[in-house]
């Protein structure tokens, strides 16, 4: 095995060494009744070559080919991802690093990560953010538990039918067994949360509303803060479209005190769902409570500027069971990743993107609305709306897919049951007019 | 760390198993942690106190005091209500290593059983159970 | 003389992003616009976010200067004990680069995703075999999240057994997250300790066990390196009184092919797929931390899970224990592809042949360097061995200048000051893929080091000397939290 450096020299020398007669007397310190008396049945290996071939043939059995065209976001977005990014990433100084626990030789993730931190407040508007979590959902359901946790008398956690569904069902598993409830806020017949029915909520320690929310529209976040305020409760937003704060205004402004968001949209490949990058950010008020690593600026013996790991205390390592939450191991090389593309994109860059999602959007919808397709909402919305197909479309949608790889929105009726025949559909910049309107023809043929 | 010779105990003040002082002063009583457990902790980098007007009973944990790389909870000697807190360790947390007797004192309470404060260690007995 | 790897080189000076930050430049190659602007209301629209503005070749040169300030397990010999840095292959990087990997959307539909499932069930029975268990869920992101997932479970089987139960075992030998893992699920640990031989004794825990405690946290091999060989009659104590046992599988790296923790009275194990099956730590993640059940924990598995029908692939969610989701997709996919990947290089010999070889490596540093270092439990050792700086305080020299000392060779330090229950640890875990003249080279380096201790503490204290920067402020980065530019 080309893994495995050890000639039959070698392992017969350090045996002599180590006083053992055979590498099986290495395990004689094992009872014999604990060992298994059947070896692993796996299929026998393969060689780099075959290996290969199988799994470019598994790869070869999902609908992801080259060319295919992506009408479809939900959490996971198709954006065009700048050849220097994976090349950059796949160095191999970052990819086989670990936790910089040694601050001398681990520079390069500080500082990188630092800068990380520093342009994802910029991006939301935020004083603090962490050094990653493992994607919006964990991040979110982590937010609702500081929440709930900082609040002494309610126990119940108000969060927004329009948050993703995959999130309220995370928050659910989290927050259950220490005793906590979720309560879903309704929407508007303007496909909006509901803020007058969060009016009327008792006993909650907090508020999670997404913006753009599931179905793609853009909440007033403003309404959902003074709501917060008056009821004394924190006020979390969530996001799965990072790129939609190159254009929206964010959160800081509009006085959210904690943000879970995902980074999958900043130069990460959908990657069939993960790993993404969890985004996590609060207040200055919120920096004990927040999980998560954080790294911080600092100088070494010779007064030089360097960056370590700070504010462990707060980690499961030293408080142990104290600790609010037990995040190790993070999406570190992700957040690398979003940082990259971030420097990449620009301030210019990211502006102009943001507008062509944007843009696309609105051509797409107009599009479908000339080929027998209604807007369920005429709300404000970036880069996904949800309109009501007209009958034989799922049919249609599936042969799409084979036929043609298009991938022509989501059907969300097994989400929402009462939205018969209505689909979620995403145009990001990697949609052109012309695959717009190829895709009308294909659904009006 | 220093050797227990090398360390200041005041003769004025009491002592508690988990290494706090408490002192009177007038109505109220002053708590701190003593030179043991600040040398123990080494270089304080957070205090976290709890908030002005809030009750606590003798032995609860109103509060933490974190190194680098350790947390340490601390407990209040004498029941009562948190009349003042040391503003002044939010910036310089440093003051706990520099002078836990004076300017590095955590909270001043107005105790709620007068006879709690007279059961706490004098020096002597304190030094005994450091001695062990 | 073995010449060593470490030297002085020259290092590049980088700034901050934004530092070079020039108005104007983009490196982005911004797609033509060809449909209509459509401007949103303004009073929804913010500014743009200040991100740097860069050319190509800055981005390029920033990046690449900030990675030749970190160490890797492509620089060196990485032996941080309990984290298994072994080498990362290459080929997992290309196969999880597939187009067909890479681009597929998690919400495609199963007909649509047939390679993606099938890799996964795939994957699923070989970590199935491997552990000796019934069923196995890909969906926790991390070890931690493994854990957790897995005290979900036990919560949820006592709940639906109609007693919820409020204490937990975790023995001082175990994994620094077990109990974080455990009071999330609202359960307070019990924590007792190791025996003399650095193993737990029946007798400890029957001790505590009781019928208001959910079950034990058992790390097997143990913190220490050393194999709990008492696991099977403690596994049944704390059956018998209706408790389950958690095995923490961080460590599984040792006895592939050797033993199968489900065949030991265990009743969930967490695995890491960045520490035992090869796939990258990155710097910190992402990772993947599987979670193996026998039969009776089967039905609490997080939702979906993957199954096979004929020759079909698909995802249930209709699972009436089940303790809900604990990720917005499937989990980790890409890191799944390496791990199944080195799994299918390896094979079911080789995969036996790395815990031999790990084992093995880590017994010759153990024999090598006793009497250099203390050895606070002298016995044989599994895949790591914990030394730790007694002989060396006369010189007042700590693990620590120790540790930064070994930067100055070319090693990466081993882990420090864990296991708690070792006063100045130094826990060294070389892997299996590094070859006897590396060891031999770390081995030499850490007689020097503790010859230097003797005739020259001052280097050591001060040490590093080569590396970039020399030891930093953390008192200073705690005090006045600084964490952004």
């Amino acid at each position: 095995m080309r893994y495995l450096p050890h000639t039959q020299d070698d392992i017969e020398s350090m045996l002599k060494v180590t006083g053992h007669a055979s590498l099986d007397d290495l395990f004689a310190g094992i009872p014999d009744h604990l060992k298994t008396k059947q070896g692993i049945d796996i299929p026998e290996s393969l060689s780099e070559w075959e290996l290969n071939a199988h799994m470019e043939q598994l790869a070869s059995l999902n609908i992801a080919c080259k060319d295919y065209k992506c009408f479809l976001g939900a959490g996971s977005y198709d954006h065009y991802i700048p050849a220097i990014i994976p090349y950059l990433i796949s160095r191999s100084e970052f990819m086989t690093a670990y936790t910089p626990y040694q601050p001398e030789v681990s520079q390069g993730t500080l500082q990188g990560i630092y800068e990380f931190q520093t342009m994802i407040t910029e991006l939301l508007g935020m004083d603090i953010a962490t050094a990653s979590h493992y994607d919006c959902g964990t991040a979110l359901a982590e937010a609702c538990l500081i929440a709930l946790r900082k609040n002494h008398t309610d126990n119940k956690i108000a969060v927004s039918s329009l948050v993703h569904p995959s999130h309220r069902q995370i928050i659910q598993t989290y927050i259950h067994p220490a005793g906590y409830e979720m309560v879903e806020i309704p929407y508007t017949k303007e496909g909006l949360t509901d803020v007058v029915a969060l009016e009327k909520m008792e006993g909650i320690a907090g508020v999670a509303v997404q913006s753009p929310n599931f179905f793609g529209n853009i909440e007033d976040l403003k309404a959902f803060k003074t709501t917060a305020d008056t009821k004394n409760i924190l006020f979390i937003m969530s996001f799965t479209e990072a790129l939609a704060y190159g254009l929206l205004k964010n959160p800081g402004s509009l006085g959210a005190d904690l943000v879970a968001g995902e980074g999958q949209s900043l130069g990460i490949a959908k990657s069939f769902g993960g790993p993404g990058l969890g985004l996590l950010a609060g207040t200055q008020k919120q920096m004990r409570n927040l999980p998560g690593r954080l790294i911080g600026k600092t100088k070494d013996a010779n007064g030089a500027d360097g960056f370590v790991l700070t504010l462990a205390t707060r980690e499961q390592h030293i408080r142990r069971e104290k600790a609010s939450s037990n995040i190790c191991s993070n999406n570190g090389l992700n957040a690398m990743t979003a940082a990259m593309y971030l420097a990449t994109v620009g301030k210019t860059g990211i502006r102009e993107i943001a507008l062509q999602n944007h843009d696309k959007a609105e051509y797409l919808k107009k599009s479908l609305m000339n080929s027998d397709f209604t807007p369920a909402f005429s709300t404000p919305f970036f880069n996904e709306f949800v309109m009501k197909a007209p009958d034989g479309f799922e049919k249609k949608r599936k042969a799409l897919i084979q036929d043609k790889c298009i991938f022509a929105g989501m059907n969300l009726e097994p989400y929402y049951p009462e939205l018969k025949q209505h689909y979620l559909f995403c145009a990001t910049e990697t949609i052109s007019k012309c695959d717009i309107d190829h895709l009308v023809k294909e659904v009006q043929s | 760390m220093k050797e227990l010779k090398d360390l200041n105990f005041l003769d004025d003040v009491r002592y508690t198993k988990d290494h706090e002082w408490a002192k009177k002063s007038g109505e109220l009583v002053i708590i701190g942690i003593n030179d043991y457990a600040q040398d123990q902790l080494g270089e304080i980098v957070f205090v976290e106190l709890p908030g002005i007007g809030d009750s606590f009973s003798k032995g609860d944990e109103f509060g933490s005091v974190e190194s680098v790389k350790a947390v340490s909870e601390i407990y209040i000697p004498v029941s009562g209500e948190i009349v003042e807190i040391n503003q002044g360790l939010e910036d310089a947390p440093e003051l706990v290593n520099q002078s836990c007797y004076t300017d590095g004192w955590l909270i001043k309470v107005k105790p709620g059983n007068a006879s709690e404060f007279d059961s706490l260690m004098d020096k002597a007995a304190y030094l005994n159970m450091l001695k062990g | 003389m073995i010449q060593q790897p470490g030297t002085s080189g020259l290092i590049f000076n980088e700034p901050m992003l934004w530092e070079k930050s020039r108005m104007g430049r983009c490196a982005m190659s911004l797609p033509k616009r060809d449909v209509e602007r459509k401007p949103l209301e303004a009073d929804l629209t913010g500014d743009e976010p200040n991100l740097p503005e860069l050319s190509e070749l800055d981005v390029v040169r920033h990046y690449t200067r900030l990675s030749q300030w970190n160490f890797g397990v492509d620089s060196g010999m990485y032996p941080l004990g309990s984290c298994t840095m072994k080498y990362n292959p290459k080929t997992n990087e290309v196969q999880a680069a597939r187009q067909g990997f890479a681009g597929a959307h998690p919400l495609s539909g199963d007909e649509f995703s047939q390679g993606a499932l099938k890799l996964m069930y795939n994957l699923e029975q070989s970590l199935a075999k491997i552990t000796g268990f019934q069923a196995v869920t890909l969906q926790p992101a991390a070890g931690a999240h493994g854990e957790f997932c897995g005290m979900l479970m036990i919560h949820a089987y006592h709940a639906k057994k109609g007693r919820q139960r409020s204490k937990i075992i975790i023995p001082d030998t175990a994994h620094g997250t077990n109990p974080a893992s455990a009071s999330l699920c609202g359960y307070e640990s019990v924590n007792i300790k190791s025996g003399p031989d650095g193993i737990l004794e029946p007798e400890t825990v029957s001790a505590v066990m009781d019928e208001d405690t959910a079950g034990i946290m058992v790390t097997n091999p143990n913190t220490l390196g050393l194999f709990e060989s008492n696991i099977k009659e403690i596994a049944e104590i704390v059956h018998s009184k209706g408790g389950l046992v958690y095995g923490d599988g961080a460590n599984m790296n040792a006895i592939m092919g050797i033993v199968k923790p489900g065949e030991i009275g265990i009743d969930v194990l967490h695995l890491n797929l960045h520490k035992t099956f090869s796939t990258p730590h990155g710097g910190g993640g992402p990772g993947s931390g599987p979670v193996a059940v026998g039969k009776t924990l089967e039905p609490f598995l997080p939702v979906p899970r993957v199954i096979k029908a004929f020759d079909t692939y698909k995802f249930i969610t209709d699972s009436p224990d089940t303790i809900g989701r604990i990720h917005t997709f499937y989990g980790h996919f890409g890191i799944m592809v390496r791990a199944y990947a080195y799994i299918l290089s390896m094979g079911a010999e080789g995969l036996a042949d790395a815990s031999k070889l790990a084992v093995l490596n880590a017994n010759y540093v153990k024999a090598s360097l006793k009497g250099i270092l203390n050895l606070p439990y002298d016995k044989p050792c599994m895949h790591e061995c914990v030394f730790n700086d007694k002989f060396q305080k006369e010189y007042h020299i700590t693990t620590m200048d120790m540790a930064k000392r070994l930067l100055d060779y070319g090693f990466h330090p081993p882990t420090v000051y864990f296991p708690l229950v070792v006063d100045g640890a130094f826990m060294v875990e070389p892997t299996e893929t590094e070859s006897k003249e590396n060891i031999d080279q770390f081995i030499q380096a850490v007689k020097s080091i503790a010859l230097e201790a003797k005739n020259d503490p001052e280097k050591l204290k001060k040490a590093p000397h080569l590396a970039k920067l020399t030891r930093l402020d953390e008192v200073m980065a705690a005090r006045k939290p600084c964490l952004k530019g």
